[in-house]
């Protein structure tokens, strides 16, 4: 249930962004939903598919990276790895909406992407092979955290290029660094070309090891173990003939992820940490010329919270706390006796007093730091505090009327 | 169990969000109240740490910000440059440049060389005694399994040379649950409840260290009594509301609505802390810090999580 919505988030006093969610989304074919951790990345970027689903028409891809078990649960992505699959229907129901279009839901298998690169990219069967049995491959694509995020937006871009759908919402993985899935594609062509990558190889290749190389090789081999050098270079060695595959790759990703078709949807809540965390990206993304289309601010308190009179009334609760409690105590009585206790009674209005200033001063603060949002994207939109959890199509949909227009 | 603080090496994990990096300061902080010599060290260099005691940018130099508390950043290059001076004699120090690019590329192919350069330097102050308590503000939940998985990794991994020789005195240090313990962060809520089971799950399966404490941040106050919250829902009935408005001069349904508000909020939260507790096994203590409803984060902030975890732990 939502907190009351006549009750509305908080709307500071900042210049009005002029566009919606809506209109950003019908101009778009890809958003990318980023975000530092735990303010609702994924739920948000569900939602946002589910309401272009139903509002725009056309076929509406979620690629979504880690959703909770019971969003997961609802639609239908448990145990479906990197099979895109739709949304009934029927499962609209009972958000009683009527979708126009057709939701699709994909999660992010890293393992099962990351072996289909090497099944695209291999030179030949055997390289392949060897490859996936590497027990170094293994860790790069199973564990290595950078992976995950090179192989998101390979995903996307493998599904994007396919052109089965009209609009792809992803949810990105949690990164340390928010920019590092921006930097993967690069990183991961530097890597490949790299003149130091080469040194390590050489060796292993020509057995000649060069006097500009030695010292590198003798502390390298005192650290390492001479096999355990030599099993990097094995795998380096098969990487490389999948070199030019990649690189290509990598460049093409990073096209897309500047195109003008594609939108970045910074996600957020107004606390401190967290909205330090947002502003940075969004400013990065402006200094990459990526396209920063909407910032949606999560958990916001209600406005309600900030009023004038409201706050008076609080603090009379609280002074007056004895006075108000025997004069309150007959009519609360009247309604049924043993309520009538002025002590209780006190104990109430001065608790409900205290609860309310208390929740005055984070949303005053959250209020003052949406009026100073160091960003500047095209939509501003803000999400009330929802009191339980979002686990169903008919709480994305409530989240979604929430930020569309 | 070794009661928290009498460990030497402490880490401090949770999910983005939950406030890992506020509870790793409070910790700290409140160690060093008690007369221990801590060291405080941030792993993912975003620079908060030094923003939650007001104290100029961290670096991997351990620098004396409080009385008694010392605080560094992690830094790869340098614990690698530290780690070939100390452990292997080797002197590169010069021209360390080319080689921890070479590293660096080694380490992306084979995460434990990473990692372990990272647990092996708190291994490192442990072992020297330098500090009476290294609380480390870790990686989120889903990397802190590689690190300190780390070792074992490499044992696997490196059948020789001198990394692997390494690698055991740090497994003893991290496998002695009266020296290391891991500290979940948390708050009720639904998705930092699943994940901080699943990562009891993981820290037990895939570690050699214990799981010490889960500390539950930003538990709501409950606002009433059984009773109490009859005399609410009676407040808040039409009639009652408007004699009290009457009474103070004022509209009270804002008022009567955010107490609302906090006990609904208050409510779902503690169906999660009961998943909590029924998920993590009943050894672990729980500690439970309030929800803060301060104006800024800082130093002040810091030293109110720290003497909340002061009476947790019973101080």
């Amino acid at each position: 249930m939502a907190t009351s919505s006549r009750l509305g988030p908080v709307r500071a006093g900042q210049e009005a962004p002029t566009g919606t969610l809506d209109g950003l989304l019908a101009a778009k074919e890809i958003v990318i939903a980023c975000g530092p951790g735990g303010v609702g990345k994924t739920t948000t970027a569900a939602s946002a598919g589910v309401m272009a689903a139903v509002h725009h028409g056309g076929k509406v891809l979620v690629l979504t990276v880690d959703p909770a078990k019971r969003l997961a649960t609802a639609l239908g992505l448990e145990g479906i790895g990197n099979t895109e699959r739709r949304v009934p229907a029927d499962a609209f129901r009972s958000s009683g909406v009527r979708p126009r279009g057709e939701l699709w839901v994909a999660m992010l298998d890293t393992k099962q992407s990351w072996d289909d690169l090497i099944r695209r990219h291999a030179p030949d069967k055997q390289t392949r092979d060897e490859i996936l049995a590497n027990p170094l491959y293994d860790n790069i694509s199973g564990r290595f955290v950078a992976s995950h995020d090179y192989i998101a937006m390979e995903r996307l871009y493998e599904i994007h290029s396919e052109g089965d759908y009209d609009l792809i919402v992803v949810d990105t993985p949690p990164t340390r660094n928010a920019l590092d899935f921006l930097d993967a594609p690069q990183r991961l062509a530097d890597f490949f070309s790299s003149r130091l990558l080469r040194w390590l190889i050489v060796p292993y290749r020509s057995r000649l090891v060069n006097v500009a190389t030695k010292p590198f090789y003798q502390v390298a081999d005192r650290i390492l173990g001479t096999q355990f050098l030599a099993d990097i270079s094995e795998f380096f060695i098969l990487f490389q003939s999948m070199y030019a595959g990649f690189v290509e790759r990598a460049e093409a990703v990073k096209r897309l992820l500047s195109d003008r078709r594609t939108t970045f949807m910074v996600v957020s809540t107004l606390e401190g940490v967290p909205l330090r965390e947002a502003e940075f990206f969004a400013e990065e993304l402006t200094s990459r010329d990526l396209h920063l289309g909407a910032m949606v601010l999560n958990k916001v308190l209600p406005s309600y919270l900030q009023g004038a009179e409201a706050a008076r009334v609080a603090e009379a609760l609280k002074e007056r706390a004895d006075e108000l409690a025997a004069a309150m105590s007959p009519v609360l009585a009247s309604v049924d006796g043993p309520l009538g206790d002025p002590d209780q009674i006190r104990r109430v209005l001065t608790e409900v007093a205290d609860s309310f200033l208390n929740f005055r001063v984070v949303a005053r603060r959250e209020a003052e730091e949406q009026t100073h949002l160091g960003a500047s994207p095209e939509v501003v939109a803000t999400v009330p505090f929802f009191d339980t959890d979002i686990f169903d199509l008919a709480g994305l949909v409530r989240l979604g009327q929430q930020i569309w227009t | 169990m070794t009661a928290l603080l009498d460990h030497k090496l402490l880490f401090v994990t949770g999910k983005g969000g939950v406030g890992k990096t506020t509870v790793a300061s409070a910790l700290a902080l409140f160690a060093s109240q008690q007369g221990k010599r801590v060291l405080i060290c941030e792993v993912d260099a975003k620079g908060d740490v030094s923003g939650f005691y007001e104290a100029p940018p961290t670096s991997f130099a351990e620098r004396e910000i409080l009385p008694g508390l010392f605080a560094m950043t992690m830094d790869t290059e340098a614990s690698l440059r530290e780690y070939l001076k100390l452990q292997l004699r080797i002197p590169v120090v010069g021209r360390i440049g080319p080689l921890a690019k070479a590293f660096d590329f080694v380490a992306t192919a084979a995460p434990g060389v990473r990692e372990i350069l990272t647990v092996g330097k708190f291994c490192y102050e442990v072992r020297e005694r330098t500090y009476d308590l290294v609380v480390v503000d870790a990686p989120a939940s889903g990397h802190i399994i590689s690190q300190l998985a780390a070792p074992q990794a490499i044992n696997d991994l490196v059948k020789v040379g001198l990394i692997r020789s390494q690698t055991d005195w740090m497994l003893e240090i991290l496998s002695d649950p009266d020296t290391t313990g891991l500290i979940a962060v948390c708050t009720p809520e639904e998705m930092p409840v699943t994940e901080t089971i699943e990562l009891a799950g993981r820290i037990r399966e895939e570690t050699t260290v214990e799981l010490s404490a889960v500390v539950v941040n930003r538990v709501l106050p409950e606002l009433f009594g059984q009773h109490e919250e009859a005399v609410f829902d009676a407040l808040s009935g039409a009639g009652p509301t408007d004699d009290l408005a009457e009474l103070v001069g004022g509209d009270p349904r804002p008022v009567l609505e955010a107490a609302r508000l906090a006990v609904t909020m208050r409510r779902t939260r503690t169906t999660h802390l009961e998943r909590l507790r029924r998920g993590i096994d009943a050894q672990v203590p729980m500690l439970y810090l309030p929800y803060l409803f301060t104006r800024l984060h800082g130093l002040r902030t810091t030293r109110q999580v720290a003497a909340s975890l002061g009476e947790e732990l019973g101080y």
